[in-house]
């Protein structure tokens, strides 16, 4: 019997088995922010203990910073307070630190992939949960909480249990207009918010085959909306090639050798999992929140449930209460709900191909001026090569705000903040009730070109009827 | 540094309702700006016992029969979203020392046992009946008994799980594996050093 992936790199970073019969589990790589960070800094102060593996460990900054002043001390003390205990922490123990002045700074999750130090058969953990992100690598990659960023530092290890693995197959074609986005937003519609609750998923089938390494990163990005703590991708040549010539990839022989090992930990042909889902892309048709999480979803031509749809007293009670903080009635469409805020960035899509494919439909259209709409670069690297292309032109052309990078509106601890009940079309991964900074503001989940749509329409939209995008006969 | 052994939690509880109650709503990323832990137990499910202008509204956490409960009752899927260890601290500084709940989002469950706070599951229709028991009467004592897996209130009880390895880490003083993991350091730079990309 073949193993998965998940098993090979399980099995090749196990150190032992603990006395409450967990793993000891090596941590490759460790990726830090400034927000869960500090607080485990002083765990390791109070008790004396220093960082083990320092040169593992690698530190950017992305939820506090600003996005609209670059320069410090930043207006809320708050935040720089942060990024200047990060900087400290840094310091004092060796840590590389892309810091806002390097031209690396941004997302962690968009970070780690663009230096090459996300790669494949590697284990990552970070105080984050969209850490699953970098599994679109053939890593498994782990959110935690800061105890365990504590425990990182300090042994370079983790205690864990062991997960089960779900096969995800996607087969078949995406229609235009179809993105990577609503791939994951309908496997969450599909399989549920806790469907992967104990599991890893395991994305695979012929439209992973063809997806770019940014496609495979924004599906494995929401697999924690999805309830599994783990996602990735087999590697294979799409991500041996993205990986070649940047900054921490092996170079020369080792480079060779690298890529002939990495390959190595895709899963066998004849692996067992634990359970397989099959999925058909023509199915898929852009799809969009209607709730307060992210499987409250529909296809932009459906209707808003109402509570009768719900099967159960609980699902009835769900779909009430996200009604009631969406204030939308309930059996109507989603299509021509009013937008306020258009929001194109975060982790899940502040990509470059994200912001090129944008641009590509956008430019000659303006943003409704009713509508806020603001663009995000998930990086500074992202962030510049955009603007070597003139993207940020068609943006700001369009009416959009160019920012500098950082989470910006996907969370609240920025000025970026949703400010009353606005709703909110966004390209970024959660839609629960307060997340974009106003406890009554409200979220609606999509691809970023949908975003676009809504940012020029100044509604819920479907974007292929607002940019001309020809659907094959019978979507 | 030995840990305390945990075999049952005991004091009085507060059922707050409702599924899918995620970490930003337990507490908002606004109150994450710090670095330290210290205080966080205030602003415990903050947006939901405030109004926008900051006046309390009407939530159990804001009632004063439910005051210095530490057992928490939720619904389904409880704690789901980001990873911020910032959720379960501010329940523990809140003065809670166990959740009970129809299910537990993974990180959150693993933060929570690591700071020695049991999080237990019970089914839907106990989980009523217990919540009821808890309004009609706040003042009455639940128990947890981690050893036995069993919730006791007023003369019922019912079953609750808890898996295998948390329930050891509890009973056993691992909850917190620190001191476990330090123990492995020799362990841990052979297995590295081994490995290629680990290497200075
Ligand atoms: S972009 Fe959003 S989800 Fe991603 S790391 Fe930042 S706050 Fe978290």
């Amino acid at each position: 019997m073949g193993k998965s992936l998940f098993q090979k790199v399980w099995d090749a970073h196990s150190v032992r088995e603990l006395p409450n019969g967990q793993t000891q589990l090596l941590i490759g790589t460790h990726l830090i922010h400034e927000v869960t960070s500090p607080q485990a800094f002083g765990m390791l102060r109070e008790r004396g203990i220093p960082v083990r593996f320092p040169h593992r460990t690698f530190a950017t900054v992305d939820h506090i910073v600003p996005t609209n002043e670059v320069a410090e001390p930043y207006s809320d003390p708050l935040a720089q307070a942060m990024i200047e205990e990060l900087r400290k922490n840094c310091a004092d123990h060796g840590i590389t630190f892309f810091d806002t002045n390097t031209g690396h700074q941004g997302i962690v999750h968009i970070v780690g992939p663009e230096q090459g130090i996300t790669q494949p058969g590697t284990t990552i953990a970070c105080g984050d949960s969209h850490t699953s992100t970098h599994g679109a690598f053939g890593a498994i990659a782990f959110g935690i909480g800061t105890s365990q960023v504590r425990d990182v530092l300090a042994t370079q290890t983790i205690a864990l249990n062991p997960l089960k693995v779900r096969r995800i197959n996607v087969d078949g074609e995406l229609a235009p207009g179809v993105y990577a986005k609503d791939v994951i937003l309908h496997i969450i519609r599909l399989l549920g918010t806790k469907g992967g609750t104990g599991f890893a998923y395991e994305y695979g089938g012929s439209v992973f085959d063809g997806f770019s390494m940014e496609e495979r990163m924004t599906v494995c990005n929401m697999s924690i909306e999805g309830g599994a703590r783990v996602g990735y991708v087999n590697p294979d040549e799409t991500t041996v090639e993205y990986l070649e010539g940047r900054p921490y990839a092996p170079k020369g022989a080792a480079w060779d050798h690298a890529a002939e090992r990495w390959l190595s930990f895709a899963s066998d042909p004849d692996c067992d999992y634990d359970d397989v889902v099959n999925i058909r892309a023509e199915d898929i048709a852009p799809t969009v929140t209607w709730g307060i999480t992210p499987g409250q979803a529909v296809f932009i031509h459906e209707n808003i449930p109402s509570p009768d749809d719900g099967e159960t007293e609980s699902a009835r009670e769900s779909i009430s209460e996200a009604l009631e903080h969406m204030s939308f009635a309930g059996g109507e469409p989603i299509k021509g709900i009013p937008v306020d805020v258009a929001f194109l960035g975060s982790c899940t899509n502040g990509r470059l191909s994200d912001l090129k494919e944008v641009a590509r439909f956008l430019e000659g259209h303006k943003v409704n001026p009713r509508v806020k709409a603001i663009c995000v670069p998930g990086s500074q690297a992202v962030g510049k090569i955009a603007e070597e292309l003139g993207l940020d032109r068609i943006f700001k052309e369009a009416g959009f705000e160019w920012r500098a990078a950082g989470c910006s509106m996907c969370l609240a601890m920025n000025p970026d903040k949703l400010i009353g009940n606005q709703l909110c079309a966004s390209s970024s991964n959660r839609n629960f009730k307060g997340r974009q900074g106003s406890p009554t503001g409200r979220t609606i989940l999509m691809s970023p070109l949908m975003v676009a749509a809504a940012a020029v329409t100044g509604e819920i939209a479907d974007a292929r009827e607002v940019f001309g995008i020809l659907e094959p006969a019978g979507v | 540094m030995a840990l305390e052994n945990i075999h049952l939690v005991r004091g009085r509880a507060v059922h707050v309702p409702g599924d899918d109650i995620d970490t930003d709503r337990i507490i908002p990323a606004r109150f994450m700006k710090c670095v330290t832990f210290d205080g966080l137990g205030e602003y415990l499910f903050y947006d939901t016992r405030h109004t926008p202008d900051g006046e309390k509204k009407d939530h159990p956490l804001n009632d004063p029969r439910f005051d210095g409960a530490s057992i928490l009752i939720s619904g389904n899927n409880f704690g789901c979203g980001s990873s911020r260890e910032h959720a379960p601290q501010a329940i523990y500084r809140a003065g809670f020392r166990a959740v009970i709940a129809e299910s537990f989002a993974e990180i959150f469950f693993g933060n929570s046992i690591q700071l020695g706070m049991p999080c237990v599951t019970a089914d839907a229709a106990d989980l009523r009946e217990l919540a009821a028991a808890v309004r009609a009467d706040p003042s009455m004592t639940v128990e947890i008994d981690v050893k036995d897996r069993v919730v006791r209130f007023g003369g019922e009880e019912i079953p609750c799980g808890l898996r295998d390895g948390a329930r050891q880490s509890l009973l056993e003083g691992h909850w917190d594996p620190i001191q476990d993991l330090l123990e492995g350091v020799p362990e841990v730079e052979a297995l590295a050093s081994g490995l290629e990309y680990m290497r200075a």
